[in-house]
């Protein structure tokens, strides 16, 4: 029997039970769509979860200077002076596994504005520290490398510290604070980011450009740290190393001698994504893995009915001659499954 | 008879089937040849052997011991496939219950042992198919489907379809058993016109009736072959058919 007979009367017995045909490839439609939409939707979540979890930071790798011992008084990490300016631009310049790099130097103190005041946190950075930590402009822009360059007097605020130097809600923008006796300018408000997960206030930040505070507030010429990104969050390690190496020759440090950096990765916030991640994928397995199941099951058993109510239809077709390839062949139009059920029938 | 000239030979069938732990004989030595150009009744009662007998002769089944020679070919050592075709092309069954595909044409019906010839063109199927169901008098009725049909008109399109690969023999089971008396005998009216022109026909029944009507007559009983009748003069079945009332006047 050639294989046109066998679509025809395979077609024709399609069209001789339509409504089953219609219901089975409904389930089956249904079947296929819900693993799809589900894997989908489960991709969907992972990512949207990967995402905020970047939004932490976890490609964030943080340089500070290493502490140290003179000669035999070990000093705070803090009074350290071994970042400078050249380190910095040598991993701006040298690395390949980091996207971001900016220097940082804060200092706290009060700002004022009129008749407001309000501590808070002055940080010297450069623009690629929005990226870093993923803190945004809302409003106004970022300053740019010329007022890095001239060390402009110039500054974003934190929500925060805009709720509370201008509670009149008026726009801060273009106007001038003071952080102790320096005016600044306002260029920019932050992005609200709210609370950290140490409840610590990410909007409690006011940033200006790093030779700015170092030049015109603290009046040192080192850096306190250095904030950089990893291209991901996968090569954080090799961006650890390239760093490492880096700092370590232009330091001139000897191959037996410790590091006079300190280098701090999101380790943790990482390996909580992965098992996330992990977590998620071993979840959509299961249960695409039951739908299937299920959905097997229920056209096995379509499969199964249709041969049983055949075994007349079968028997006679043996009758007039068909072999039992020419039986199985035929079902197998229909579908596979139904083979197994067609040989015994055929056997016995 | 000319012996040389049989289509069926069969010698020493017997057929065992294990029951249980039993073994039950259900042919226990059937001998018998049956040539070209009759019509054989074989009856018997029930548990006589007689659908044993048709399985085997239908090459449906094989036997236990004992040889089968259908038209030529002995059967008893062929393959399964080497049965089907054999079925196919030799072998026409018409069965009780009619077996027709439900929800499918006359004609259709009709074409399908041709389906299972690859030698056989879609265009000469269709023609004789038509031929034959011009033979059983459907012409008319070949677009119209199995369950669209009257119990006759369904054994008549089985006949055709049995007509259709020009088979060396008829195999009937009960044929008649599910129609009335009047259709019975139309029908048998069908088989004694078939026999006039010279088919092999073998028609099982428990109908002690329709003995007369057929050419030779093998009675069975408990597996082996207890009367074996040549009937010289058939009844005219197409007589009888004429006398019976018709209710549809």
């Amino acid at each position: 029997m050639n294989i046109g007979n066998l679509l025809k009367i395979a077609l024709k017995a399609l069209n001789n039970n339509k409504l089953r045909c219609f219901l089975t490839m409904l389930g089956i439609i249904i079947g296929v769509a819900s693993v799809i939409t589900m894997l989908a939707i489960g991709q969907g979540s992972k990512n949207s979860i990967k995402a905020q979890i970047s939004e932490m930071g976890s490609n964030m790798i943080m340089i500070h200077p290493g502490n140290m011992q003179r000669g035999s008084v070990r000093q705070s990490a803090d009074d350290m002076q071994t970042l400078k300016i050249p380190d910095y631009e040598a991993l701006r310049d040298e690395t390949s596994y980091i996207s971001a790099v900016s220097p940082m130097v804060n200092s706290s103190g009060q700002f004022i504005n009129g008749n407001n005041n309000y501590p808070s946190s002055l940080y010297g950075i450069t623009p690629d520290y929005m990226e870093i930590r993923k803190v945004s402009v809302a409003d106004g822009e970022m300053f740019d490398e010329a007022d890095i360059k001239s060390a402009a007097k110039v500054c974003l605020l934190g929500k925060t510290v805009v709720d509370n130097l201008f509670p009149d809600g008026s726009n801060p923008i273009g106007r001038v604070v003071r952080f102790n006796k320096i005016p600044l300018t306002v260029v920019g408000v932050l992005e609200s980011k709210g609370t950290n997960s140490m409840g610590m206030d990410q909007d409690d930040v006011v940033l200006a450009p790093y030779t700015t505070v170092m030049k015109r507030v603290l009046a040192v010429d080192y850096l306190q740290s250095i904030f950089c990104s990893a291209l991901s969050e996968e090569m954080t390690d090799q961006a650890t190393d390239e760093i490492t190496s880096i700092l370590r020759s232009r330091h001139k440090l000897k191959d037996d001698a410790d590091d006079d950096f300190d280098i701090r990765s999101q380790q943790e916030l990482s390996e909580m994504m992965n098992s996330t991640s992990d977590m998620m994928t071993v979840l959509l397995a299961c249960i695409a893995g039951i739908s299937l199941l299920v959905g097997g099951i229920g056209i096995m058993n379509i499969m199964y009915v249709s041969v049983t109510e055949r075994t007349r239809e079968i028997g006679l077709r043996m009758s007039i001659g068909a072999r039992g390839i020419d039986i199985r062949n035929r079902d197998r139009q229909h579908t596979p499954a139904a083979q197994a059920a067609v040989s015994r029938t055929c056997d016995s | 008879m000319d012996n040389t000239d049989y289509i069926i030979k069969v010698e020493h069938l017997r057929r065992d089937f294990q029951v249980g732990g039993e073994t039950v004989h259900a042919l226990r030595d059937v001998s018998f040849t049956i040539s070209r150009g009759e019509f054989v009744t074989i009856m018997g009662t029930s548990g006589s052997g007689k659908s044993t007998l048709l399985n085997i002769l239908g090459c449906l089944d094989t036997p236990t011991k004992g040889e089968y020679v259908l038209d030529g070919s002995s059967v008893r050592t062929m393959s399964k496939n080497d049965r089907a075709r054999l079925r196919n092309r030799k072998i026409g069954f018409v069965f009780q219950n009619y077996n027709l595909l439900p929800k499918t044409t006359a004609i259709e019906n009709v074409e399908l042992p041709l389906l299972y010839n690859p030698a056989v063109n879609a265009k000469e199927r269709r023609q004789r198919a038509i031929e034959a169901l011009e033979a059983v008098g459907l012409k008319d009725r070949m677009e119209h489907k199995s369950n669209q049909m009257s119990g006759g008109q369904q054994q008549r399109v089985a006949i055709a379809r049995a007509l259709v690969n020009d088979p060396v023999i008829i195999l009937a089971d009960e044929a008649t058993g599910n129609l009335d008396t009047r259709t019975s005998y139309s029908i048998l009216v069908l088989f004694q016109d078939l026999y006039a022109k010279g088919r092999t026909i073998i028609f099982v029944t428990h109908n002690p009736d329709l003995a007369a009507y057929s050419s030779r007559n093998i009675v069975l009983r408990d597996g082996r072959v207890v009367s074996d009748v040549i009937n010289p003069s058939p009844a005219s079945a197409r007589e009888m058919y004429a006398s019976l009332p018709n209710d549809e006047d």
